[in-house]
């Protein structure tokens, strides 16, 4: 909402040296967002005058059409001046604003008598633009309704200050100049006087037309409808200049007299007003469920197609506008509109949201009526802008019609100490009074209650947002300035600090970091375009893809199951930008569907009225996609830089296996690794991790072919870990070992086996054929080449035995040695070499 | 070599005189004095004190002196023999300094040719954020709460006092899971967990949850669709809105340094009731830019305040939601985006930095505690 300074000032006699930029300050501590405060014509310097054009000379043999006026300033302002103007918006007579020599436009142009167009042009005739008071530069302002000589600045409110203000859901009375005047009465302690509930002095109505019948269907719909009528208008009738220049302010523009109007009443009471031309209307205009009407045209020129629950005004011919958002083109006032028939309603607001919503449509009407309109203005604001349209325009006033269900207004019980208690602070009962009077409120003892210090507040009809007592301590508290509120920190029992998985979740990021491992963090959104690159097949789990209604980008539908595809864009990202050994992780949420989501979700809607049951919470639950946190990193290039003490080592399929299990040792969990298939990584070369029968991740070099098809860098690696699982299977209490101080006996084995069999399973052999002396098994070396046969492969394990008590002799290792071997022949069919 | 002198006569041996001895000694010691280094020293050792040394030999004759000559010139010898041992022992600690200095100075490397060769890492300064802020609450006693990132429209709206008619559960601000009507969406703020925290912990609750949400705004260089807040709620008996703003004034000095201050200004959020929003001062100008052209600030633009997060008294109708007694308990509630947390604390001036991964963003973090 833009708000006139001068117009506030018609409502609150504020003395004049408050400047808008004090206003403001003092509406932000009251809870009015003022986001900016600006002057209309900022920049302006000098004298800008109202003059007469008397004489039209149109100059030819220029690029653009250039004219060489006479023009009128009184004899005060230098009488008749030449001046060029290159726009041709006017005729003669008509009046201008015109810069005289001197003056300094916004912007620093200063006026200069010069010659152009081989002419000495005497000052400038002015467009909206150059003066800093709109966009408009089609052409120069036309002004009317003045006189030659006049000061223009105060005729354009040059000078003005406007505040404009995020008003919030809560405060629709602040759509309105009488909303912020109250506000700037009460935070300068002046009186107020609320002019919207004066008595209008209208003529007594024309015996000669009847007042147009109106009617509702329920109140569901509306509460209060009216209309107003005024006959034999005329519609050529200008709109005074002040009505023009405030319109202007609140940032809407003028249109004609009696659509002026109703704009001019809405921003200054806060009463959308609907003008309806009579002549076009076919019996009674009444509000009403669109139900089966189809479609119509609004003002907008967009066809609405309606939904049973809409709400229309309609006559007999079928519907006329969407109630409290936008009237429709067949009744639109024309230049012919001599019936203006005014519309004024208390629309229910949910029912004005919802439909402003479906249809996408938000007006100042429907942003008043969403937020709550003052539910008893109507006739009072119609009654106005009917005294206006009659002042202006003519006409004569025939007489109101109105469908009104009761009203009652709201009664709010409230403890007298509920807002010190709240704000933590000492408040007078009495200051708790005089602060919900200055809202509006009428304040009385609460009889009911039987206690002295309780108080009935009867809620004005204009603040719909004030229900609960804690509306009514905000008032209290916010009136008193929250820069009063003491500063006291809680005095809080031991808590328990970070749960396992936020301990683990924070280890394993800092534990990658520390390797050399950058974290970031992705969208989480993926499509069939994604999992497609990554080989996915249609049965793999990550498939069951929660599927976004309204996704960002249409190709990006899903919520991902997997971390690989977000890490391989930013892959692709940094080496497009130049950088060259990329390792990157993410911590992160995947969703997988839990089930088919169910289309009735919505209607599972506990009562916020008490505490939701254990069954209703679980049926929410139940809702929702299964969520685990995962960690990722896609490891490409060097992670051993080369360089002059030689050549780097490349991240390996190895590398991304070992991370891997370096995040479960900082979960307590170690990881056992086998052999498998699992897409996007490599058929051959993928890791499956699990511990305790879980699969818990894979980890090895990504498919080259996923790799080829996304352009990224050969041979990258990766490994994906479900971090919730880990941390489900943590170890909490890590037992102590037993240390030997016994000497140990090192031991190699070189064993030729099949080039099928997997070395952990050969060490596995080893380890378990040695028995308890074996306190270390370590793959040292691989071969396979022409000292070994065909199809087979050296594997070279060096192990570590140990005793826990003695020196282990000659027999006892010979023992051992030949035990192991005896075992990884019968398990893994290995000879020794 | 003689031979013993049995006969005990009393024969002079002319390399025990005192004579040949301290000439033996004077040449040993000219000796060692030129050993240039340890090597050579080897070399004077062998020649002067070795088994065939002159005056090894020479002390061999000791045997064949009478017995009343052999401890005088026992004793000479001793002497003569330990004034060589003590200068071999003195020039040996010399070159030992000497060489090893040498070597220490060979081995001298350039040390400024250090390359990374192990790649640098770090952690998203996100994350680092919300670990700082949420510290500064675990310091106090609060336990951090954790909720589902695609959660149930009831916990996201309905239990928040955001009825359905209310504007920001339009299609417009919120990711709705397929369908519509699921009833799930994509959180839209981190305020759920405080109706899960109520439901899932027991009076009085202190918890702050750190965490992702989203909007359907498209990515620019002030929004994007995917952010981060941090919500903070403690429901107690006897809680005030002063001591929402003792809060609050800790997590300022904590995060932006002593002395910085607060200020409350009154809003509208449907779960609280009386609500505000916190602006802090600016920390880099505090206040000083303001009405001054001269020196503008680009962190506050000159406004002295920067606004930070909404907060305000937890709405009654929540807690009743939520099963609490308001008669008896009462709390607050804030919210602050982590984002603009890190723009303005750290000079981030595009919100796409933070959201592309490129890791040389990052890891001018990594090292961030």
């Amino acid at each position: 909402m833009r708000v006139s300074m001068t117009w506030v000032r018609d409502w609150v006699e504020l003395p004049a040296d408050i400047s808008g930029r004090e206003v403001a300050e003092r509406l932000i501590a009251a809870g009015l967002e003022v986001e900016s405060v600006e002057t209309v014509g900022a920049g302006l310097d000098g004298d800008l005058t109202v003059g007469r054009v008397v004489d039209i000379e149109e100059l030819t043999g220029f690029k653009k059409p250039i004219r060489w006026c006479q023009v009128d300033l009184g004899p005060d302002h230098g009488g008749v001046r030449g001046i060029v103007c290159g726009a041709s918006n006017f005729i003669v007579d008509d009046h201008v604003a015109v810069a005289i020599p001197g003056t300094q436009l916004p912007g620093g142009f200063l006026i200069a008598a010069r010659e152009t167009y081989g002419h000495i042009s005497d000052g400038m005739i002015c467009s909206e633009r150059e003066l800093g008071l709109g966009d408009d530069h089609a052409g120069i302002m036309v002004l009317s309704n003045t006189e030659t000589g006049v000061d223009a600045k105060a005729l354009l409110g040059i000078g003005d200050e406007i505040l404009d203000i995020a008003v919030t859901p809560d405060r629709g009375y602040a759509l309105s100049i009488r909303g912020v005047a109250r506000e700037v009465a009460t935070a300068f302690g002046i009186d107020f006087h609320d002019r919207a509930m004066d008595l209008v002095d209208l003529p007594a109505p024309a015996v000669d037309a009847m007042p147009w019948p109106c009617d509702v269907d329920d109140a569901r719909i509306a509460e209060l409808f009216t209309l107003r009528r005024v006959v034999g208008f005329n519609p050529a009738a200008h709109t005074p200049a002040w009505i023009r220049r405030r319109i202007n302010s609140a940032g809407m523009r003028p249109v004609s007299l009696a659509v002026d109007v109703t704009n001019y009443v809405m921003l200054e009471t806060g009463q959308p007003l609907h003008a309806f031309d009579g002549a076009k209307l076919r019996g009674a205009v009444r509000a009403s469920w669109a139900g089966s009407h189809g479609s119509f045209t609004t003002l907008d020129h967009v066809k609405r197609t309606l939904q049973p629950d809409d709400i229309v005004i309609r006559d007999d011919s079928g519907p006329l506008g969407l109630a409290g958002i936008m009237g429709g083109l067949t009744s639109e006032i024309g230049a012919e509109s001599t019936d203006i028939v005014l519309e004024a309603a208390w629309f229910v607001s949910s029912t004005v949201a919802k439909s402003a919503r479906r249809h996408r449509l938000s007006s100042e009407a429907s942003r008043r009526f969403e937020r709550g309109v003052d539910r008893v203005l109507a006739p009072y604001a119609s009654a106005r802008a009917a005294q206006l349209l009659l002042a202006y325009g003519g006409g004569s006033y025939v007489g109101l019609t109105a469908w009104e269900s009761p009203y009652e207004p709201t009664v709010i019980s409230l403890a007298g100490q509920l807002p010190a208690r709240t704000g933590g602070l000492p408040i007078e009962s009495s200051v708790v009074k005089e602060r919900l009077e200055a809202v509006g409120c009428e304040v009385g003892d609460n009889a009911t209650e039987g206690s002295a210090d309780n108080f009935a507040v009867v809620v004005p009809p204009w603040r719909p947002d004030l229900i609960d007592p804690a509306d009514l301590v905000e008032e209290v508290l916010r009136l008193g300035g929250y820069d009063v509120l003491p500063s006291v920190l809680p005095v809080i029992s031991a808590g328990r600090g970070l749960t396992a998985a936020q301990r683990i979740r924070r280890r394993v990021g800092i534990s990658l970091a520390g390797i050399g491992v950058t974290d970031v963090l992705t969208y989480p959104f993926i499509g069939d375009v994604d999992l497609d690159a990554c080989l996915i097949a249609s049965e793999d789990s990550r498939r069951r893809s929660v599927v976004l209604a309204n996704p960002i980008n249409d190709e990006q539908p899903f919520l991902r199951s997997t971390l690989i595809p977000g890490l391989l864009g930013v892959l692709r990202r940094n080496t497009a930008r130049g950088v060259e050994h990329v390792a990157v992780s993410e911590i992160g949420r995947v969703f997988t569907a839990a089930q088919q989501i169910s289309d009735g979700g919505v209607g599972i809607r506990p009562s916020v009225s008490r505490r939701p049951s254990q069954e209703e919470v679980s049926a929410l639950e139940s809702l929702l996609p299964i969520q685990p946190y995962h960690v990722a990193a896609v490891l490409s290039g060097e992670r051993m830089r080369s360089g002059w003490w030689g050549s780097g080592q490349d991240y390996i399929w190895a590398d991304a296996i070992e991370i891997a299990t370096m995040v479960g040792r900082e979960a307590g969990v170690s990881l056992s690794v086998e052999a498998s298939q699992y897409a996007p990584w490599h058929p051959g070369r993928t890791a499956a991790l699990s511990a305790d029968g879980h699969t818990i991740g894979y980890a090895g070099e990504i498919d080259p072919r996923v790799l080829g098809r996304l352009g990224l860098p050969p041979r990258t690696c990766a490994f994906e870990l479900d971090l919730s699982r880990l941390t489900d299977l943590a170890t909490m209490v890590q037992p102590a070992p037993q240390i030997s101080s016994a000497p140990v006996a090192k031991e190699d084995l070189a064993l030729v086996v099949d080039h099928e069999v997997a070395a952990s399973d050969v060490a596995a052999a080893i380890r378990d054929g040695g028995g308890v002396l074996v306190e270390s098994v370590r793959l040292f070396d691989v071969y396979a080449g022409p000292q070994v046969p065909a199809g087979k492969r050296s594997l070279a394990f060096a192990l570590r035995l140990r005793a826990e008590d003695r020196t282990l002799t000659a027999e006892e290792i010979t023992r051992v040695r030949n035990d192991a071997i005896a075992a990884a022949e019968q398990r893994c069919g290995a000879v020794l070499r | 070599m003689s031979a013993p002198n049995r006969s005990y006569d009393p024969v002079g041996v002319a390399s025990l005189e005192p004579q040949a001895v301290q000439e033996c000694v004077d040449a040993a010691l000219v000796a060692i004095a030129g050993a240039i280094d340890l090597e050579a020293l080897k070399q004077v050792r062998l020649e002067h004190s070795g088994d065939k040394s002159p005056l090894a030999l020479a002390n061999r004759e000791i045997g064949a002196l009478p017995p009343a000559a052999k401890a005088e010139v026992g004793k000479r010898m001793g002497l003569a023999r330990a004034q060589v041992k003590d200068a071999l022992l003195a020039r040996e600690a010399e070159l030992t300094v000497e060489n090893d200095l040498r070597i220490l100075r060979d081995e001298t490397v350039d040390v400024t040719m250090t390359a990374e060769r192990m790649g640098v890492g770090g952690r998203h300064p996100l994350t680092t954020m919300m670990e700082r802020m949420s510290e500064v609450f675990v310091q106090m006693g609060y336990e951090i709460a954790e909720g589902p990132e695609a959660e149930a429209e009831w916990f996201n709206f309905d239990a928040l006092n955001i009825g359905p008619d209310h504007p920001a559960r339009t299609m417009q601000d919120t990711f709705f899971v397929d369908s519509v009507d699921s009833g799930v969406v994509l959180r839209t703020q981190t305020s759920p967990i405080q109706m899960r925290a109520l439901l899932e912990r027991s009076l009085p609750v202190y918890v702050v949850a750190p965490g992702r949400v989203y909007r359907t705004d498209e990515l620019d260089a002030t929004h994007t669709p995917v952010f981060h807040q941090i919500e903070g709620i403690a429901v107690d008996e006897g809680i005030t809105m002063a001591h929402l703003k003792g809060t609050l004034d800790h997590l300022a000095t904590m995060m932006f340094g002593t002395g910085i201050k607060t200020r409350l200004r009154p809003s509208y959020f449907p779960f609280t009731e009386p609500s505000a929003e916190i602006d802090v001062e600016c920390f880099v100008c505090r206040g000083s830019s303001v009405e001054d052209p001269s020196s503008p600030c680009r962190t506050c633009g000159s406004e002295g305040w920067i606004e930070w997060g909404g907060c305000g008294m937890v709405n009654p109708r929540v807690l009743i939601a939520a099963g609490v007694d308001p008669e008896r308990y009462s709390g607050f509630a804030f919210g602050m985006g982590v984002e603009r947390t890190l723009m303005f604390r750290h000079g981030v001036t595009d919100m796409r930095d933070m959201v592309e991964g490129d890791v040389r963003f990052t890891q001018a973090f990594g090292l961030e505690v």
